[in-house]
């Protein structure tokens, strides 16, 4: 136990974290988040091209393809301090597809997009399906050989920043295994995407119609590891999650030392102060947890597995408790779309069932951990 | 300092040698859990020896200065070896409040007569230390404590009485919590802080049974005992600061300590090793999945205490709240170690009914034991909710309730 209990955090992290944490602050007040809850797209063009040309989506993409050469742990540095501020922005999505390229795709493949993604290339995700099983490889999706093409069928849901996308990493059967498939944008009929109205509304959702989509065999990922683009999702999104905790914790403890009843600062209640230092201390050991999986990441089989799951697992509950306590807290105020505690909660609770909540995972570690 | 990695690796690997050819054999009866349950002279003389033995061989104090008996090296040697006791379990240094508290305080604020005077003894066990700050009347209310220490001359007269003092049967010196002026503005300017000696006409010890059973702690009484006014430590009337530095080390948030584990160490894995034993339902327990769910839930808690400590040493993933980690720390770990033990009670089924003593108690009862002795670690040193306040208010910046 005490050999794993290791975090190092490198200089380059350190640098990431503290750049992101000013671009963030500066790029999405408040006021600002809440624009884009109206705006067709999560985030302005303007906005993620600036995110490009901070070379942010080519973090964990090497050099020869036009990235930084570092890692998904590098990458955490940059979602945390975005989750804290309830950024929107296909980060996330692209830079797992960049992930999947990378281990599995072609050279041809890897040199044709990767760059493009590095660049500022959207990439949408397009795993999940109807039935909502977290399970990735439980796929109703499926393509079929025919005259050099992969034709496709079955829907595919919770495509983020779908509109924004120049290309789809999609997941699909193949001769009875999971395959992926890129998908270009170019190459959708009219229709194929419909909105879906989800929890989140700093998400932008849509649903994917594969129904006698087309695609030529080239673009086929020669090796398709679902369990890691699971695990790297994970990651990432415990990310998201530990930097929305500290955020609505901020947020809850601005009215706790602002708003008064019976002639005292609300916050001085213990029923309120000691849920509070609760919140505290499961952000805490979620961060923990997170950098340690940011740490371990590469060794996924293994370690990095155990890591990145207690971590989503860790965080998901953590999120939901601070943020729940944080609508209750700001009494009727909280009840409103007006205060910002609903914000943190409606995002807490997608990125918790998407992936995986914590029973979840914790019932994966029972198997990893005790059989 | 610069210590080079071969010359750590020789030490941790003397360490690991001398403690696994020195670990006592059982020695047939219940050892306590941690120091706040020595109860019996057996215990008390085992440990007592096991401690002295640890510090002759240079495992403990190593990086305390060597003018007083310490063995002024680098805190890394320290560390290492307390690694080395986790890791082969040997048993717990008792003298915790003269190492981990009363020691820390005299380096850093004692007269150097007083450092001659205490800390080599404190490191070989020959003199023991107690704390006398609860009062039967002011616990978690410290600030209010009446114990008087009445000046007469250069000597302080002392009456009144202390409880709940762990290792007060066995002590040889108590740090001393006492009322020197009543007539203050606020509560605390009238308190001053005594390193005072235990074994003196008017100083008496009576036991107090434990809800274990087992003794443990004294209530202290004083009637007109005489202590000098070397006993001082701190200005007179600067009794309240000394007392809230001791905490820092009582709870470590400061560091400073001796070294060495306190508490026979527990971990959710044994408990996994239980739920192997327990049954449900025709199966092992560890095949259930709602025993499953807690046993991850507690590893995952486990982990999530060793990680903080990590994180806590790496200035740049501390920023916003640079003592949260340490503040909380104690409120964590007793907390998951009470809770902890009593999923381990309940784990075995219809024998969690069993109790220490009984021929089939599954692990000799170290569970339903420990279950109740964890709330040593809620309670003393400041209770849970106490604890949530001073996070809740320091590092979370919340009023104060008044
Ligand atoms: C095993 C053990 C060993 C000990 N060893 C020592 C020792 O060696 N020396 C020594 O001096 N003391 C020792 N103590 C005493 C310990 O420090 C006190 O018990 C503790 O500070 C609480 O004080 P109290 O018992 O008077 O409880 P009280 O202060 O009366 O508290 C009763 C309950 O009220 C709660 N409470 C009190 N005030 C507040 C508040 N402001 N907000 C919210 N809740 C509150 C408490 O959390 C507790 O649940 C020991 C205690 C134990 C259990």
């Amino acid at each position: 136990m005490n050999e794993q209990a290791d975090i190092i955090f490198t200089d380059e992290q350190a640098q990431l974290l503290e750049i992101a944490e000013t671009f963030t602050a500066d790029k999405s007040p408040m006021d600002a988040v809440r624009r884009q809850l109206e705006a067709d797209d999560a985030i302005e063009a303007g906005l993620w091209r600036q995110i490009a040309d901070l070379g942010w989506l080519g973090i964990a993409i090497p050099e020869e393809y036009g990235g930084s050469g570092l890692g998904l742990g590098e990458v955490v540095t940059i979602v945390e301090p975005m989750g804290r501020k309830l950024f929107s922005s296909p980060l996330i999505s692209t830079t797992l597809a960049a992930q999947m390229i990378l281990l599995g795709g072609s050279d041809e493949q890897k040199s044709q997009w990767l760059p493009q993604l590095a660049g500022g290339t959207v990439a949408a995700l397009a795993v999940t399906e109807a039935h909502g099983d977290w399970d990735l490889s439980n796929l109703t999706c499926a393509a079929e050989r025919k005259d050099g093409n992969l034709v496709l069928s079955g829907g595919k849901t919770f495509v983020t920043d779908a509109m924004l996308a120049d290309l789809f990493l999609v997941s699909v059967s193949l001769d009875g295994e999971p395959a992926l498939v890129i998908v270009e944008a170019a190459n959708l009929g009219p229709g194929a995407l419909r909105r879906e109205i989800v929890i989140d509304e700093s998400r932008r959702s849509h649903a994917l119609n594969l129904n006698g989509l087309s695609v030529p065999m080239d673009n086929l990922l020669p090796a398709a590891n679902l369990h890691r683009l699971h695990l790297a999702a994970c990651l990432l999104y415990a990310a998201e999650m530990c930097g929305g905790m500290a955020g609505v914790i901020n947020v809850t403890l601005d009215y706790l030392t602002t708003r008064r009843q019976f002639d005292h600062f609300i916050g001085a209640y213990q029923a309120l102060k000691h849920p509070m230092v609760d919140a505290l201390v499961g952000l805490e050991q979620a961060r923990s947890q997170l950098y340690h999986a940011a740490t371990v990441f590469d060794m996924a089989e293994g370690r990095g597995e155990v890591a990145v799951r207690m971590a989503k697992a860790q965080a998901a509950d953590a999120f939901a408790f601070a943020s729940d306590r944080a609508i209750q807290f700001h009494g009727a105020f909280g009840f409103t779309h007006e205060c910002d505690a609903q914000l943190y909660r409606r995002r807490a609770l997608w990125c918790e069932q998407q992936y995986g909540d914590g029973a979840h995972h914790r019932k994966h570690l029972a198997g990893l951990l005790l059989d | 300092m610069n210590i080079s990695a071969s010359e750590l690796d020789e030490f941790r690997a003397e360490a690991a040698a001398w403690f696994s050819a020195n670990k006592p054999a059982d020695p047939g009866f219940l050892l306590p859990q941690s120091f706040m349950e020595v109860g019996t002279d057996a215990q008390f003389e085992f440990l007592r020896a096991w401690q002295n033995k640890v510090y002759a061989a240079g495992y403990l104090g190593l990086a305390w200065p060597a003018e007083f008996g310490g063995g002024g090296k680098d805190q890394v040697f320290q560390d290492i070896a307390t690694a080395e006791m986790v890791r082969q379990n040997v048993p717990f240094m008792t003298n915790t409040i003269g190492l981990s508290w009363a020691g820390p305080l005299i380096l850093n604020m004692g007269t150097e007569a007083q450092k001659q005077a205490y800390i080599k003894r404190i490191l070989s066990a020959e003199d023991i230390w107690c704390q006398g700050f609860s009062e039967p009347d002011h616990g978690s209310d410290l600030g209010n404590a009446q114990l008087r220490a009445t000046r007469d001359g250069d000597e302080f007269v002392l009456n009144g009485s202390k409880i709940w003092t762990s290792l007060g049967a066995y002590a040889d010196y108590i740090i001393l919590l006492a009322r020197t002026d009543t007539q203050t503005n606020t509560k605390y300017e009238g308190l001053s802080y005594f390193l005072a000696p235990m074994k003196i006409e008017g100083v008496d010890p009576a036991p107090i049974k434990k809800l274990t059973g087992e003794h443990g702690f004294t209530q202290t009484f004083f009637n007109d005992a005489r202590i000098s006014e070397s006993c001082l430590i701190g200005a007179e009337g600067a009794g309240w600061q000394v007392a809230m530095k001791t905490l820092t080390f009582e709870r470590a948030v400061s560091g400073g300590q001796a070294g060495g584990v306190h508490s026979m160490p527990v971990s959710a894995w044994e408990v996994v090793q239980l739920a192997r034993q327990a049954m449900r339902d025709g199966r092992p327990a560890i095949e259930d999945p709602l025993v499953r769910d807690q046993l991850v839930g507690f590893l995952m808690e486990e982990r999530g205490m060793a990680l903080n400590n990590s994180r806590a040493k790496i200035p740049g993933l501390i920023a916003e709240r640079p003592a949260s980690i340490a503040l909380s720390r104690k409120l964590v770990g007793s907390e998951w170690r009470r809770r902890l033990n009593q999923f381990a009670v309940t784990l075995q089924g219809a024998n969690a009914s069993r109790y220490v003593g009984d021929g089939a108690v599954m692990d000799r009862g170290r569970w339903q034991r420990g279950y109740f002795n964890a709330f040593s670690g809620t309670i003393g040193g400041g209770t849970s909710q106490i604890q949530k306040n001073i996070v809740g208010e320091r590092v979370l910046g919340l009023p104060k309730q008044d």
